[in-house]
C-alpha cells in the first residue's frame, strides 16, 4: 500500500449523555483507495465519516491516534479544521434536495465554492464552476449552472454535490450514501462518475453505506461495523468469503434477482459480536 | 371466483399536471403484483387512488367486482388496508399499539378484542406484551409489524403496500419479507405492491408493471427479470441497471 492518507487508531466516539459510545475502538488505514463502510443503522458508520471531519460538536471523541496526512485530527484547531474542510478533505452526503442552497442557482453555490478555498476573480470562479459540471459528465453545463435546485433531478442534484466537492483537489472524500436517494437507473451513472474521478485524481475515498452490492462493486476493502465497533476487515472481492457470522448474515438476508423464494435466512444477532473480536484479518 | 382487483381506465389530475393518463390492469386471485418505476412516476399514487384516499380520480377501480366509489367507508375498510414505507411516521406517537390496534375492531364493532388483538399479534410475531408499547419503544422493523398487524385485524382481501421494507436494514427486511410471504400464504390476500427494488419484487411478487410518466410501459411475468425480457426500452434499462447493480461489475 502506498502511504496513508488516514490512519486511524482506537477511535472510540462518546455522545454527550449517552451511556454507550457509539463507536468504540475502530482502527483502520486508508491509502489513495476506496474503504466502505458497512452496517445497519445505528452501527455507527456515519458517526465514524463525522468524527473525520470533526462534525460532531455534541461528542467526544478520543483515540490513540487520528491521523490525517500531516495533521493531527484530535488537536487539530477548529481554524486548523476549517482550513481542511471541503479543501483537502471533502463530504458528499446523502440527499442533495437538502445539502443545496434552495435558493440560490446551483452554478452560484459551485462558484462561492470555488472562492471560498482560492483567491480568485468571480469570472475565473465560473469558469472552474463550468468546467467542474462538465468533468461530473452534465451536457450543458451553461444550463444547469442557472438552474436552482428545485429544477433539477436527484441524480443531476448529485452530480452537482460531487462537482463541488471535488473542486478543490481533497486527498479525502467521505461519502455518506452518495445514492440511496436516487432511483436505481441513476444511482449507476452517478457512481460511475464519483468513482471514475476518485481513481483519475488519486483521492481516497470513504465509501458509507449500507447496501452490500453498492459496496462491492464499488470499494477495494470493506469494514463491516456492528454496535458500534468493526467486526471485520476484507477486500471487496473477498466478500463472499466473510468469516464473521454478522457479516455472513447480512450478505444472506439480501433477497436476489432470480434468487430461491424460500424464506430469507434472519440474521441471529448475538451478544459477543459486541465484544472485540480476536485475531481475524 | 371475480377479480380481486381490476383497474380501468384510470386517470389522475393534480391541477395542470396529469399524474396517470389512463392506467389499466387487473390483479389475479391471491397474487402479489408489483409496481416499479422512478420516482415520480406514479406508482404511489395508484395505491391512494385504489385506497381513496385519494378520490378525485376518473376511470373505474373494482374490488372482487363492486366499485370502490360504491362502497361505504366502512366496507371499503374491511376490502383494503394499505402499509405505508415509513413505520416512523405511520403509527400515532402517542398511542399505545393496544389502542392502535383496538380501534378499528372497535370501530367495526367485531367483538372479543382481546382475543383478536392476542392473535394478530402472534400472527405478525410479536409477543402479546407488545401490546403495552407505545412506538417509540419499538424498532422500526417491531414498528412495521404492528402496522402491518393493523393493517391485517380488519381480514382486508386487498393489502396495498408502499415500499413497505425501503426504509429498513437488509436483516430487517428479510424478516418482513418472510412475515408478509407466510401471511399471504395463510390468509390468501392479494397484494399490490410499490418497490423500486427488483430483487424484493421478484422475491415477492408474480408479475410487476414497469411505470414510467404516469404510464404502465409493460406488464411483466416474475420468470422475465433475469433474462431481461423486456420490450419496452426503458423496463429494459430498468432490468439492465438493477442486475448490473447487484453482480459485481
Amino acid at each position: 500500500m502506498t502511504t496513508p492518507i488516514l490512519e486511524v487508531e482506537d477511535l472510540t466516539i462518546r455522545y454527550r449523555g449517552a451511556p454507550q459510545p457509539a463507536v468504540q475502538g475502530a482502527s483502520f488505514t486508508l491509502g489513495r483507495e476506496r474503504l466502505g463502510i458497512v452496517g445497519e443503522s445505528g452501527s455507527g458508520k456515519s458517526t465514524v465519516g463525522r468524527a473525520l471531519m470533526r462534525l460532531l460538536p455534541t461528542a467526544e471523541i478520543g483515540a490513540a491516534r487520528m491521523q490525517f496526512g500531516r495533521t493531527d485530527l484530535l488537536t487539530a484547531s477548529e481554524r486548523q479544521m476549517r482550513a481542511l474542510r471541503g479543501n483537502r478533505m471533502s463530504m458528499i452526503l446523502q440527499d442533495p434536495k437538502f445539502s443545496l442552497n434552495p435558493i440560490r442557482r446551483c452554478g452560484e453555490q459551485i462558484a462561492e465554492a470555488c472562492l471560498a478555498h482560492e483567491r480568485m476573480s468571480k469570472r475565473a470562479a465560473k469558469d472552474r464552476a463550468l468546467a467542474m459540471l462538465e468533468a461530473v459528465q452534465i451536457r450543458d453545463p451553461q444550463l444547469v449552472y442557472d438552474r436552482y435546485p428545485h429544477q433539477v433531478s436527484g441524480g443531476m442534484g448529485q452530480r452537482i454535490m460531487i462537482a463541488m466537492m471535488l473542486l478543490a483537489g481533497p486527498e479525502l472524500v467521505i461519502a455518506d450514501e452518495p445514492t440511496s436517494a436516487l432511483d436505481v437507473t441513476v444511482r449507476l451513472e452517478v457512481l460511475k462518475i464519483l468513482d471514475g474521478l476518485v481513481r483519475e485524481k488519486g483521492i481516497g475515498l470513504i465509501m458509507i453505506s449500507h447496501d452490500l452490492n453498492l459496496v462491492r462493486n464499488f470499494c477495494d476493502r470493506v469494514l463491516i461495523m456492528y454496535a458500534g465497533r468493526v467486526v471485520e476487515t476484507l477486500d471487496a472481492a473477498e466478500l463472499d468469503n466473510a468469516r464473521h457470522p454478522y457479516t455472513r448474515g447480512l450478505l444472506a438476508a439480501q433477497p436476489r434477482i432470480g434468487g430461491s423464494r424460500d424464506p430469507l435466512p434472519v440474521l441471529e444477532r448475538r451478544p459477543e459480536w459486541t465484544r472485540p473480536m480476536e485475531g481475524t484479518a | 371466483m371475480t377479480t380481486p382487483l381490476a383497474i380501468e381506465n384510470l386517470s389522475m389530475r393534480f391541477g395542470a399536471v396529469t399524474v396517470l393518463p389512463d392506467v389499466s390492469f387487473e390483479v389475479a386471485p391471491g397474487e402479489c403484483f408489483g409496481l416499479v418505476g422512478e420516482s415520480g412516476s406514479g406508482k404511489s399514487t395508484i395505491l391512494l387512488c385504489v385506497s381513496m384516499l385519494l378520490s378525485g380520480w376518473e376511470g373505474r377501480i373494482a374490488i372482487g367486482g363492486r366499485a370502490v366509489r360504491d362502497m361505504s367507508l366502512m366496507e371499503r375498510c374491511r376490502s383494503l388496508q394499505m402499509v405505508f414505507q415509513d413505520p416512523y411516521g405511520s403509527l400515532h406517537p402517542r398511542q399505545s399499539v393496544r389502542a392502535a390496534l383496538s380501534e378499528p375492531v372497535r370501530i367495526h364493532r367485531l367483538g372479543d378484542v382481546d382475543a383478536r388483538l392476542e392473535q394478530v399479534m402472534t400472527d405478525v410475531g410479536l409477543p402479546v406484551s407488545f401490546l403495552d408499547r407505545y412506538p417509540h419503544q419499538l424498532s422500526g422493523g417491531q414498528r412495521q409489524r404492528v402496522a402491518i398487524a393493523r393493517a391485517l385485524i380488519l381480514e382486508p382481501s386487498i393489502l396495498l403496500l408502499d415500499e413497505p421494507t425501503s426504509a429498513l436494514d437488509v436483516s430487517v427486511q428479510a424478516e418482513i419479507l418472510n412475515l408478509l410471504q407466510r401471511l399471504r400464504a395463510e390468509k390468501g390476500f392479494t397484494c399490490l405492491m410499490v418497490s423500486h427494488d427488483l430483487a424484493v419484487v421478484d422475491y415477492m411478487c408474480d408479475r410487476f408493471a414497469v411505470m414510467q410518466h404516469g404510464e404502465i410501459t409493460e406488464i411483466l411475468p416474475r420468470s422475465a427479470i433475469l433474462p431481461n425480457a423486456a420490450t419496452h426500452p426503458y423496463a429494459r434499462q430498468l432490468i439492465d441497471a438493477s442486475i448490473a447493480y447487484e453482480n459485481a461489475m
